[in-house]
């Protein structure tokens, strides 16, 4: 979980384009501080890196979902008018057509955390607390019958969520 | 900085022609989700010299500004080859809607992966798994697995002119022009077929031809006035040939909407319309 310091980021920034240079290169920018980085850095890894303090329960959950989800994702994750969440368990391999949900498709649990805190809800995208993320998040995957109704979700318990599809991907390469 | 012309192709151009039936549309409709601009900008490769990548770093992560933050992963190989920090588009600065005031061209790779508004780039040691390239852009294949990292488009090419809407004026000599692309490369040839894949002719390749860049073909054509299948099959210089539509689909099956590289066929009826058939 050390990885903003084994990190370099090279910020698209004008933070990264301002006037100090850099003895051995072309001086394109200066070095960014830790809290510089940290400051940018919301991407979560596959391994939970960077997974913020916080928890919540399906429970809390479901309250957040009912206030700004339910809209777009529609009552229980069903869907419609946008993406639906939930259902659809083993449908990948079956035809004609696989209905891909968090559940039946999305292969790590910590993309549902990044996902949503960066672009949930969409009329108000970065506006949940932590808190809010990961319990929403517990409450699709409880509601996907991935964790129980007891299961609260943190830094340390989201990473560990075995989701269904996580073998379901193959690393193209191009004699495929 | 460094100028390129270069293409930019959704990764769901073409894919309609997964459907069952060919759908009735013309070249935009069907194909029209690629452009090819002159790109100007800072190599990436020079911003991470110059920042210093840790030996164990195997990808980065681009990410947006956007409301959404969109971001994808990347090989650090592909960034430290040809990946440019652009600024510039065509000469001018870079459109509010192409990513103003910074944008990530990856020449070659589908086109969400050229990160508009770029506030960010991460280097990581494994790919970050964002939702764009695990629920989004990964090809379902018929055993229920899905290809993941699907990156270079492959070669291939659609004929613009004639094409639906553009409806033939009488027995004549024609030219059949149309556009080639590779994520692998330059196009090393082009051939068309007006008798549906079972006689072809080499066509014209619009010089300069450029690595990853739209590539103007034509072929001239004298049309008896009978029905006539029109098709192209690219070539790149890796030597990979553009498949036919049910190679293409007996390989991948018909569960995506992504890549879709397959050769596309416009029918010629005698009334000199054109539409989208499979042949």
């Amino acid at each position: 979980m050390s990885m903003p310091s084994r990190l370099v980021t090279a910020s698209a920034s004008l933070l990264v384009f301002s006037s100090a240079a850099i003895a051995d290169g072309p001086g394109l920018g200066r070095v960014a501080s830790l809290d510089e980085i940290a400051s940018w850095d919301i991407s979560i890894g596959p391994d939970g890196a960077g997974l913020p303090p916080g928890r919540g329960t399906p429970k809390q959950g479901q309250t957040v979902y009912a206030e700004k989800c339910v809209a777009c994702h529609g009552e229980n994750g069903a869907g419609k008018p946008n993406d639906q969440l939930v259902g659809g368990r083993g449908s990948p391999s079956g035809d004609p057509a696989p209905v891909k949900t968090v559940g039946s498709f999305w292969p790590y649990a910590t993309t549902l955390f990044d996902y949503v805190r960066r672009a949930m809800p969409l009329n108000a995208p970065k506006s949940l607390s932590d808190d809010e993320v990961y319990a929403v998040s517990a409450y699709i995957l409880q509601l996907n019958g991935i964790i129980g109704e007891a299961d609260a979700m943190d830094a340390q318990t989201l990473p560990q969520v075995q989701m269904p599809n996580r073998d379901g991907f193959i690393n193209f390469s191009r004699t495929q | 900085m460094v100028s390129r012309i270069a293409f930019i192709e959704c990764g769901g151009n073409s894919g309609a022609l997964y459907q069952k039936d060919p759908v009735a549309g013309g070249v935009q409709a069907l194909h029209g989700l690629v452009s090819c601009a002159e790109w100007t900008g800072v190599r990436l490769a020079d911003v991470l010299d110059e920042a210093g990548v840790d030996p164990k770093a195997q990808w980065i992560l681009a990410e947006g500004a956007d409301a959404a933050g969109m971001s994808r992963s990347v090989p650090l190989a592909k960034a430290m080859d040809d990946a440019i920090l652009t600024l510039y588009q065509n000469g001018e600065r870079i459109r509010p809607s192409n990513g103003y005031p910074l944008r990530l061209l990856l020449p070659g790779y589908e086109g969400n992966m050229n990160v508009k508004w770029l506030r960010r780039i991460k280097v990581t040691e494994g790919p970050t798994m964002t939702k764009d390239e695990t629920s989004k852009y990964t090809i379902s294949l018929p055993n229920g697995k899905a290809l993941q990292f699907v990156f270079p488009i492959e070669a291939k090419s659609v004929i613009t002119r004639p094409s639906p809407g553009l409806t033939m004026k009488g027995v004549g000599l024609y030219e059949i022009s149309g556009l080639a692309w590779s994520g692998y490369g330059k196009i090393a040839k082009v051939d068309v077929s007006a008798d549906g894949g079972k006689s072809w002719a080499p066509a014209t390749l619009q010089e300069p031809v450029l690595a990853k860049a739209l590539t103007r073909f034509r072929v001239a054509w004298r049309w008896n006035g009978g029905p006539a299948i029109l098709q192209s099959r690219a070539t790149d210089e890796s030597g990979y040939v553009q498949p036919t539509r049910a190679d293409l689909i007996a390989a991948r099956g018909v569960k995506t909407i992504y890549h879709f590289n397959g050769i596309a066929s416009w029918a010629v009826g005698e009334n000199g319309e054109v539409t989208h058939v499979y042949a």
